[in-house]
């Protein structure tokens, strides 16, 4: 009985810091490294993004061969990257049909053709994010959350329907979350710190100390704690590639939009001045 | 239109014979006398039939490869992004044309504004440029339901919504709008013909008229001085005017260049203007059971959607009381005669008791509505005895500034999230557009007037 009640309240303080964050404006968006122009990172991204993103989540705009912009070759691509028997001018579709999707994992995931431009934030007094910065800070924003069915929790999404699918790539991490915040108990209000930690099994402990020289403001700060450094630096970097992937496949023709942009800048530079001399030719005899 | 060219080479003309080639070349064009002191601001007319055109070619090639279809719209877009050659130039410039359509029609209605562009004999100018907004905003609004993503999709809902607040036949009237109960395949196919049809055929139309209209009467200037009333040479023309062709044609191409540098800045290196040119939510496909957390219409609609939002239930006080002072103010002091003098104040109680007695929703989307159609107004509400702002006293440029200034605010604050702060600013903005031209009558009247000089300055270039 007295477990039951714990794990309630454990439960019910758990769903508080994520609200406490939610409050907050969310998890700190971190700038992904700029590797748009990288081919190595590209191709490995590409294939990051084959093996493991692409049996749930499908890039149904964007066929194998487009990576050939990339520089991988028809046979490479055939050789490293298609699995089913598909053609490398099929597009990345997937065989997981929407309707069990969704039975399994409570929603369908999206596909990710063009996800790092959707997930992109407006330029404004929020501040304004590319979508490239949005998934790099989500993909390594999972922790180990038993409370929730698949087991994961994301900083960056809360509650998120998507498992950790890489986990065994960052290797095991633990969570600390420091909540400081105004509570109110039998009508007095008082400032309080709550410490939550879930280990790496998805356990949580959580420390509440009051503070009452404390009059706000409240604060919301996260902590991770990798158990294994290298494996977990790795994977920041596998997901530096991936991201850099994504944003290019959302669309692949960015880099020659901005080389000819280039050239259409100059021109137009040009003819601004032609035409700028030709009015004054014309009108050096208006009075 | 002189149509009885007797020169030599046009009475020799096979074609001039059977059709006014000559004469109306001439009419509108190499003999089509426009005042010679055109600034800065005098680009955005051509700017604006630029970028029309340019709507107009690259919709024909997007419309080659778009599927009007809910289930494969948002994907045939994408088709043409990856897969149709230079689809993706084709769709960016057209998705940067839309918003830089707005950029410039608004420009060009702010020079009218600034130099009393509206005033008589130009007042058919103006409305029918007034048509051609408001079917810009049409095509604007169709077009942008036809990628099929999320803000195309609750965007329109949202829109379509607004027209069930009417009464009596609000409801009725958006599920005709719609063709469905909800925004589905059937108005995507409507707006689709909508956006590719009818309205660019009524815009073509009424920018024929525009163009006859101004060319009847003649351009104005930014002295607001009648050329054809100050003296003239001795074939008759008027001294301060130059010929359209050649002087503004390479005037208009110097425009179209810098003009091009900037629009080309955008398509290549920000296509997507930090998500207010393509939101970054429509790279989301449409899905009618998940509703975005924050709707926006695109930027150019957010000054008159946020006076739409501004109208809350509390706001319609302000409102009436407004009204019913505005009324007592037009019975003691107001300069009207006959039955006017009553039934204008009457009118105004008339508002103010309803403004009260129906829900602020119908008036929240009757100030939206009105706010643009106020516009129409202009050539009757301004009674300065000047025309141009360069004439006015200092503080109407005061105004002028508060009243842009308060115009970028309400389209700023129509872009965020609602939040009481930024509610009461746009209630503030609300009262001062609606002030700055219902009470124009009144203040465009008051001050020290300079003197308007007889002929046009020019400042040789």
């Amino acid at each position: 009985m007295l477990k039951t009640l714990l794990r309630v309240a454990v439960l019910a303080l758990a769903c508080a810091s994520v609200s406490v964050q939610a409050e907050e404006g969310g998890y700190p968006v971190e700038q992904a490294p700029p590797l748009s122009n990288d081919m190595a990172s590209l191709q490995h991204g590409a294939e990051l993004f084959v093996n493991h993103c692409l049996n749930c989540h499908s890039a149904n705009f964007m066929r194998y061969n487009r990576l050939g912009d990339l520089g991988l070759t028809d046979e490479q691509i055939r050789a490293n990257l298609l699995f089913t028997g598909n053609k490398v001018g099929d597009l990345m579709t997937v065989a997981m049909r929407p309707e069990d999707a969704k039975r399994w994992f409570g929603t369908a995931p999206p596909d990710l053709s063009v996800m790092a431009r959707a997930k992109s934030v407006n330029v404004g007094p929020g501040g304004g994010a590319s979508g490239a910065d949005y998934l790099y800070t989500y993909l390594r924003a999972f922790y180990r959350d038993a409370s929730r069915p698949t087991g994961w929790n994301n900083l960056a999404y809360p509650n998120v329907a998507m498992p950790h699918v890489l986990w065994e790539r960052q290797g095991p991490r633990e969570l600390t979350t420091v909540a400081v915040r105004e509570t109110t108990t039998d009508g007095h209000s008082g400032w309080q710190r709550v410490t939550t930690t879930f280990d790496a099994q998805g356990f949580t402990t959580v420390k509440t100390e009051p503070l009452p020289e404390h009059h706000g403001p409240a604060t919301f700060e996260t902590r991770f704690k990798a158990l294994d450094p290298a494996r977990a630096a790795a994977y920041d970097r596998d997901m530096a590639d991936l991201t850099a992937y994504l944003a290019w496949m959302a669309e692949p023709t960015q880099a020659e939009r901005r080389r000819l942009g280039v050239w259409v800048l100059l021109f137009l530079g040009l003819f601004l001045v032609v035409a700028w001399r030709l009015n004054a030719a014309y009108w050096k005899h208006v009075r | 239109m002189n149509t009885e060219d007797t020169s030599t080479e046009a009475r020799d003309n096979w074609v001039d014979k059977r059709f006014p080639l000559t004469a109306t070349w001439k009419a509108h064009v190499s003999e089509y006398y426009a005042p010679k002191n055109f600034n800065f601001w005098y680009f955005f007319g051509s700017l604006a039939l630029l970028v029309l055109v340019l709507q107009i070619v690259t919709g024909i090639f997007l419309v080659m490869h778009y599927k009007p279809d809910a289930m494969r719209a948002f994907e045939s877009v994408e088709y043409i992004m990856r897969e149709v050659p230079w689809g993706w130039l084709v769709r960016y410039l057209h998705s940067t044309g839309a918003s830089m359509f707005f950029v410039v029609i608004y420009l060009h209605m702010l020079r009218g504004l600034f130099y009393g562009s509206y005033r008589s004999p130009r007042e058919l100018v103006w409305l029918f440029g007034m048509v051609i907004f408001l079917c810009l905003m049409a095509e604007a609004f169709f077009g942008y339901l036809l990628p099929w993503g999320q803000m195309s999709f609750w965007g329109a809902q949202v829109i379509v919504n607004l027209f069930s607040a009417i009464p009596v036949i609000g409801p009725d009237l958006a599920l005709w709008i719609r063709g469905d109960y909800v925004v589905s395949d059937a108005t995507l196919n409507r707006f689709f013909s909508f956006h590719v049809i009818a309205i660019p055929l009524l815009l073509a139309g009424l920018v024929f008229l525009h163009v006859v209209a101004l060319h009847q009467v003649g351009s104005n200037n930014p002295d607001g001085v009648e050329i054809k009333k100050g003296p003239k040479d001795r074939s008759g023309h008027p001294m301060d005017g130059v010929p359209f062709h050649p002087y503004y044609t390479v005037h208009d191409l110097m425009g179209v260049a810098g003009f091009l540098l900037i629009f080309a800045a955008i398509v290549f290196f920000t296509p997507e203007m930090g998500g207010y040119f393509l939101e970054y939510n429509n790279f989301i496909p449409a899905d009618a059971l998940k509703t975005p957390p924050h709707i926006a219409p695109v930027w150019y609609f957010t000054p008159f959607y946020s006076m739409l939002r501004a109208t809350t239930s509390d706001f319609t006080w302000l409102l009436a009381g407004a009204a019913v002072l505005g009324a007592i103010a037009l019975f003691v002091r107001g300069h009207l005669r006959g039955w006017v003098r009553y039934a204008l104040p009457a009118l105004l109680l008339v508002i103010a008791f309803l403004l009260r007695q129906v829900d602020a929703k119908v008036w929240g989307v009757a100030i939206m509505g009105g706010t643009v159609v106020l516009l129409a107004f202009l050539p009757w509400l301004d009674r300065s005895p000047v025309r141009s702002i360069r004439y006015r006293p200092g503080w109407h440029k005061a105004i002028y500034a508060i009243f842009i200034f308060t115009f970028l605010m309400l389209g700023f604050l129509g872009t965020q999230p609602p939040s009481p702060a930024y509610n009461l600013a746009a209630q503030a903005g609300t009262l001062i557009y609606l002030g700055f031209f219902l009470l124009m009558p009144v203040w465009s009247r008051l001050g020290t007037f300079k003197p308007v000089p007889e002929r046009v300055t020019f400042h040789k270039h």
